[in-house]
C-alpha cells in the first residue's frame, strides 16, 4: 500500500527565464519527468529531480542550474536528513528501498589515509619518459616452481619440464568490473569491450550472458557464472578468456542480482535466456553450492567444460571472514579470486545492504594476501580487488597492499557521463548508461564512450608508471604486496597494524 | 674498529631496514688453486670512498680442506655464557667435530672483545629432512632465539670473517692472510642510518651461499613477503639477507640452474622477450610469471659465492645497472675477477706482490649474470643475450 507523503526535496531546478529560449530540449531530455512546459515557461517538479544534470548540460542557453534545496529541516545531530528521508520513503512504500552505485555513507576511506614512498639519494628514481617501466600482468594460475633440468654432459642444454597452467597476459593491472548487459546498456557494454580490447586489459561480462555482438571481444572478457545461471550455455563458457563464479558482490554481500522486469526487453531476454519482462532475480546463494566442496565441484565442472584452457575464478564480497574463505576457494581449485569491497558499485541493491554490509577492500586485500601467504598459496593465484578504486592512486595502493589487478566500475561510468545520481535501478538513466530504453541508450555514442575509457585508463597507466618511477621500481610486480612502500597517516593505528603498514614517520 | 654491538643491532635501531652504499670485490681461480686473503683485501681496500669504517667482511671458499665434509660454523658471541648455551644446544642436535677460537689480533686495550668461534659440525641424521634443511633451521634458531650469539657462516669448506671497522682493519683482525681459498668475496660498507653491528656486516651467508651486495632494492617488501610464504624469516632487515634467501630458494630448493635463477632475479624486459624465439619466450615469460615476486628491483650489484656442488662465483647487477660492476680475466685465463671498480684490478697490477696481468677488463651488461666455476671456466661473461648459447627445450604442455 503506497501512501503519499511530501518528502522535502533534495534539489531544485533553477531556470533563468532571461536565458531560456523555450526550446524545450530540457523537457525531452529529462527522463525522470521533472520538467514540463506550460506554454509560457519551463516549470519543474523538484520532487522528481535526481540531479542527473542532463538538462543543464543540454540547455543551449545555459539557463539551468541544479542547486541543493535550501529549505531547512529542524536540525538534529542523530536523525539526519538522510535518515528522515529513508523513513518517510519507507513508510510511503512499505517496501525494501532500492539504491544503486556504491555505499554513499561518508565512512573514512582508508586509501586516502595511505601515503606512498619515493626515492631520494640512496637509490635513484626512474624517469618513465626515458626508461621502460613495465605494467604487464599474468592473469591466472602459476606453478609454485619451475622444473628446469640441465644436461649432465652439456651444461648449456637446459630443458623446462613444467606443465603450464592456464594464464594469459594483460597490459595493465586493470579489469573493468562485471556490469551486465541489462544493468547497463548495449552501447555502454560495447564501448567497454572495445576499449578493453584496444588496451588489452579485461572486462567482466556480468551475469547477463553475452550478446552475440560481443563475442568478437572474448579474448578480453571474463564471463560470469552467477547463481541465476543467466545466459550460460557452452558457447558462453568456451568463448572467453576466463570464467568467474560469482558468489557475492561488494554492494550487496549475501544477495543475488536484481534486474527489474522493466529492463528485460527482447534483447536482454535473448541474452539472459529468460522471458521478456520478467524480473531477473538471481538466487541469493548458488543452490548447488552450500559449502566449499560444492564450490570445488563447480570449479572442476567448469574446468572440464573449458578443457582446462582458461583460468576459473571466484568472486566474493569482502566480508569479515574473507581471508579463510579465500584460502578455501584457492584450495578448491580457483585460479584467481576477485574480492569486491563494501563500497563496490551495483545497478540495483537494497539500500540497507549497500550501506551496511561488508568491509573495506583495503583491509580485505591485506588480510587475504597475508593469509594466502601463510598457506604458501599466494603466488600461485591472481588476486583481483575492487570496490571503490576511484583513480590511479587507489589502484597503486591496492597493488602495494597485495592485489595483482584492480577492478574498476564507477570510474568507467563516470567517464561515460554518469553523474552518480544513484538511480540506475530505475532504468531511466538520462545518460544512456544504466537503461535499456532505446531513446536513452542512443544518447551514448559508442565511439566517443570507447575513446573516453581508453583515455582514462591510458592516463591511469601513465600515472602508475610515474609513481613506480618515483619509487625506483621499473616493473609492477615489484610493487605488489610491497607494503614497505606505504605509510599510514590516518587516525587509527590499529588499521595500520591490520594492513601491516608502518605509520608515517616510522 | 667498533668494539660493541657484536651479535645484534642496538635496541633503538631494531626492526628498521638498513640502507648502505658499498664496495664489493671477489675472484675465483678456475683451476682451484688456493691463495691467501691478501689479494682480495687489496682489491677491496683500494675502494676507499665506498666505505666509512662501519663494517667490512670477507668470505673464503676452500679454506678448510681437512674438514670439508663438515659444516663449518663461524659464530660471534658476546660472552662465555652465550657460548656455552649455544654449544650445548649444538651438542644436543648433532656432533661437534672440532670447537676452537678463530685466531684474531685483538688489541690489548679492548676490554670486551667478542668471542669468535669456529665449530666443525655434523647434524644428527634425520629421515624427514635433509642435513642442509636441518642446518638452516639450526642457524635460524640460534640467530633468532639465542641472545648474545650470531652465526656468521655455516657452509662446508668455507667461512665468513666480518665485523664493524674499516676493510683493512677487519682483514688484519682476522688475519685473513693465513687462509687459503680458491674463491674470495669481500665487502665494505657506507651505512646511511645505523652505527652498524658485527653480524650485520657482509658477506651474508646461508650454508654454501654468500652474498656481498651494493645497493638498495626497492622491491624489498615484495621479496620479503614472498620468502616468508616459504618459511624464511627475514629478521635482519637488510636487502642482502633477502637476496641470499632468494638465492637459496631458487637454486637450492627449486634447483634452478644458476643462469635461470639470475633471469628470475633480473629478468629481461617484455619487449626484449617478445623479439626472441618461441621457446625462449615461453621459458622467460613463465619465469617472469612464476617468479614475479622474486624479481629484484632498484639499484644493486651483487657477487654471490656458492659451493653446492661446484664452487661458483656469480656477478649480477640490476636491469638498469644503477650500481657499478666490472669484471676481468687474468692473462692465463685462470682467474675471474669482479669488483665495483676497475681500480681493484689496477691495484693488483701495480702491487709488486702480485703483478697480476689482465687479458681483458669488461663491463657486464645490466641484468646479465657473469658465472665462473671451478673446473669449468668462465661460463658466462655477462655480455650475452639472456639465453644466448643455451639449447633450450620446453616440454611443458
Ligand atoms: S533547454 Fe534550456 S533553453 Fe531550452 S527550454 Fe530548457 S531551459 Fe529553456
Ligand atoms: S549510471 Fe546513470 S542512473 Fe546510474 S548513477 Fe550514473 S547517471 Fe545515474
Amino acid at each position: 500500500m503506497s501512501i503519499e507523503h511530501n518528502i522535502p526535496n533534495y534539489f531544485r531546478v533553477k531556470i533563468e527565464s532571461d536565458h531560456c529560449k523555450k526550446c524545450k530540449r530540457c523537457v525531452s531530455h529529462c527522463s525522470y519527468g521533472a520538467l514540463s512546459f506550460n506554454n509560457e515557461k519551463i516549470i519543474s517538479d523538484d520532487s522528481k529531480c535526481v540531479a542527473c544534470n542532463r538538462c543543464a548540460s543540454m540547455c543551449p542557453g545555459k539557463a539551468i542550474k541544479i542547486v541543493k534545496d535550501e529549505s531547512c529541516l529542524p536540525p538534529h545531530g542523530n536523525y539526519s536528513r538522510r535518515i528522515r528521508n529513508i523513513i518517510w520513503a519507507q513508510s510511503g512504500t512499505g517496501g525494501v528501498l532500492l539504491s544503486a552505485t556504491g555505499n554513499d555513507r561518508p565512512i573514512r576511506n582508508i586509501f586516502d589515509d595511505l601515503l606512498l614512498d619515493a626515492c631520494q639519494v640512496t637509490n635513484p628514481s626512474i624517469d618513465p619518459l626515458r626508461e621502460t617501466i613495465e605494467t604487464k600482468v599474468f592473469f591466472g594460475r602459476k606453478p609454485q616452481k619451475l622444473d628446469f633440468t640441465t644436461d649432465p654432459i652439456d651444461p648449456n642444454k637446459i630443458s623446462l619440464k613444467t606443465e603450464f597452467l592456464p594464464h594469459f597476459e594483460i597490459d595493465m593491472p586493470l579489469m573493468v568490473g562485471h556490469m551486465s548487459l541489462g544493468s547497463i546498456s548495449y552501447n555502454a557494454c560495447m564501448a567497454i569491450y572495445q576499449a578493453v580490447n584496444e588496451l588489452n586489459i579485461l572486462a567482466g561480462s556480468g551475469e547477463g550472458g553475452l550478446h552475440p555482438d560481443f563475442y568478437e571481444y572474448g579474448k578480453n572478457i571474463i564471463t560470469e557464472v552467477a547463481s541465476g545461471r543467466f545466459g550460460v550455455d557452452i558457447k558462453y563458457l568456451q568463448n572467453t578468456v576466463g570464467l568467474e563464479i560469482k558468489i557475492g558482490q561488494g554492494a550487496k554481500p549475501g544477495h543475488g542480482g536484481h534486474l527489474p522486469g522493466e529492463k528485460v526487453n527482447s534483447m536482454i531476454s535473448q541474452t539472459r535466456m529468460i522471458p521478456k519482462g520478467s524480473d531477473a532475480l538471481s538466487p541469493y546463494p548458488h543452490h548447488d553450492i552450500y559449502s566449499i566442496e560444492d564450490l570445488a565441484q563447480l570449479i572442476s565442472a567448469l574446468k572440464e567444460a573449458t578443457r582446462y584452457k582458461v583460468p576459473i575464478g571466484v568472486k566474493i564480497a569482502a566480508v569479515h571472514n574473507s581471508a579463510p574463505i579465500a584460502v578455501g576457494i584457492v584450495r578448491g581449485g580457483a585460479d584467481f579470486i576477485s574480492i569486491d569491497g563494501f563500497r563496490g558499485g551495483t545497478g540495483a541493491a537494497p539500500r540497507i545492504i549497500r550501506d551496511h554490509a561488508g568491509i573495506p577492500i583495503e583491509l580485505a586485500i591485506a588480510s587475504v594476501d597475508q593469509r594466502l601467504r601463510q598457506e604458501g598459496l599466494r603466488d600461485q593465484v591472481t588476486l583481483v580487488a575492487g570496490g571503490s578504486i576511484r583513480y590511479s592512486a587507489d589502484l597503486i595502493k591496492a597493488i602495494a597492499l597485495g592485489a595483482d589487478v584492480g577492478m574498476v566500475g564507477m570510474p568507467v561510468l563516470i567517464a561515460l557521463g554518469c553523474r552518480v545520481c544513484q538511480q540506475c535501478f530505475r532504468g531511466l538513466c538520462s545518460w544512456g548508461i544504466a537503461t535499456q530504453k532505446p531513446y536513452l541508450v542512443k544518447r551514448l555514442d559508442i565511439d566517443v564512450a570507447r575513446n573516453r575509457i581508453i583515455n582514462l585508463f591510458h592516463a591511469w597507466n601513465e600515472e602508475l608508471k610515474e609513481i613506480l618511477g618515483a619509487m625506483g621500481i621499473d616493473s609492477i610486480e615489484s610493487l605488489r604486496s610491497n607494503r614497505d612502500r606505504l605509510r599510514y597517516i590516518g587516525p587509527n593505528p590499529r588499521i595500520a597494524d591490520i594492513l601491516n603498514v608502518k605509520h608515517a614517520g616510522e | 674498529m667498533n668494539w660493541k654491538n657484536y651479535t645484534s643491532l642496538p635496541k633503538i635501531f631494531q626492526n628498521q631496514r638498513i640502507f648502505d652504499g658499498c664496495g664489493i670485490s671477489g675472484y675465483l681461480n678456475i683451476d682451484g688453486k688456493r691463495e691467501s686473503g691478501t689479494k682480495v683485501k687489496d682489491m677491496l681496500c683500494i675502494l676507499h670512498d665506498r666505505e666509512n669504517g662501519l663494517g667490512a667482511g670477507y668470505a673464503g671458499y676452500g679454506i678448510y680442506p681437512d674438514y670439508k665434509d663438515y659444516y663449518a660454523l663461524h659464530i660471534l658471541f658476546d660472552d662465555e655464557k652465550s657460548k656455552e648455551k649455544v654449544i650445548s644446544y649444538l651438542e644436543s642436535m648433532g656432533y661437534i667435530i672440532l670447537s676452537e677460537p678463530i685466531p684474531t689480533k685483538t688489541p690489548s686495550n679492548v676490554d670486551n672483545p667478542p668471542i669468535i668461534w669456529r665449530i666443525f659440525y655434523e647434524p644428527k641424521k634425520m629421515k624427514s629432512i635433509s642435513d642442509d634443511e636441518q642446518m638452516i633451521e639450526l642457524v635460524m634458531q640460534i640467530n633468532a632465539n639465542f641472545d648474545g650469539a650470531f652465526v656468521m657462516s655455516s657452509g662446508k669448506n668455507m667461512g665468513v670473517f666480518k665485523g664493524n671497522g674499516w676493510s683493512y682493519e677487519i682483514a688484519d683482525f682476522y688475519k685473513i692472510e693465513d687462509y687459503k681459498a680458491y674463491m674470495w668475496l669481500a665487502h665494505s660498507r657506507f651505512p646511511t642510518n645505523t652505527p652498524g653491528w658485527w653480524g650485520g656486516a657482509h658477506p651474508f651467508n646461508l650454508l654454501g651461499t654468500s652474498v656481498v651486495h651494493n645497493g638498495e632494492i626497492t622491491s624489498y617488501g615484495t621479496n620479503k613477503r614472498y620468502l616468508e610464504s616459504f618459511g624464511y624469516k627475514c629478521t635482519l632487515f637488510t636487502d642482502t639477507e633477502v637476496i641470499a634467501y632468494l638465492f637459496d630458494l631458487l637454486v637450492r630448493k627449486h634447483k634452478l640452474p644458476i643462469l635461470i635463477a639470475s633471469l628470475a632475479l633480473a629478468p629481461p624486459l617484455f619487449n626484449e622477450i617478445e623479439r626472441m624465439d618461441k621457446e625462449f619466450q615461453i621459458a622467460l615469460k613463465n619465469i617472469r610469471a612464476t617468479y614475479r615476486s622474486a624479481m629484484l628491483n632498484g639499484p644493486f650489484s651483487i657477487i654471490v659465492g656458492h659451493n653446492d656442488p661446484i664452487p661458483t662465483m656469480i656477478g649480477l647487477s640490476d636491469r638498469k645497472k644503477l650500481r657499478p660492476l666490472v669484471a676481468a680475466i687474468s692473462n692465463d685465463d685462470n682467474t675471474v675477477y669482479i669488483s665495483s671498480e676497475e681500480a681493484s684490478f689496477k691495484r693488483l697490477k701495480l702491487n709488486a706482490e702480485f703483478c697480476d696481468e689482465f687479458k681483458e677488463i669488461w663491463h657486464p651488461k645490466s641484468g646479465t649474470a657473469i658465472i665462473a666455476r671451478v673446473g669449468q671456466g668462465l661460463l658466462r661473461n655477462g655480455l650475452e643475450k639472456p639465453l644466448e648459447k643455451i639449447k633450450l627445450s620446453v616440454m611443458g604442455g
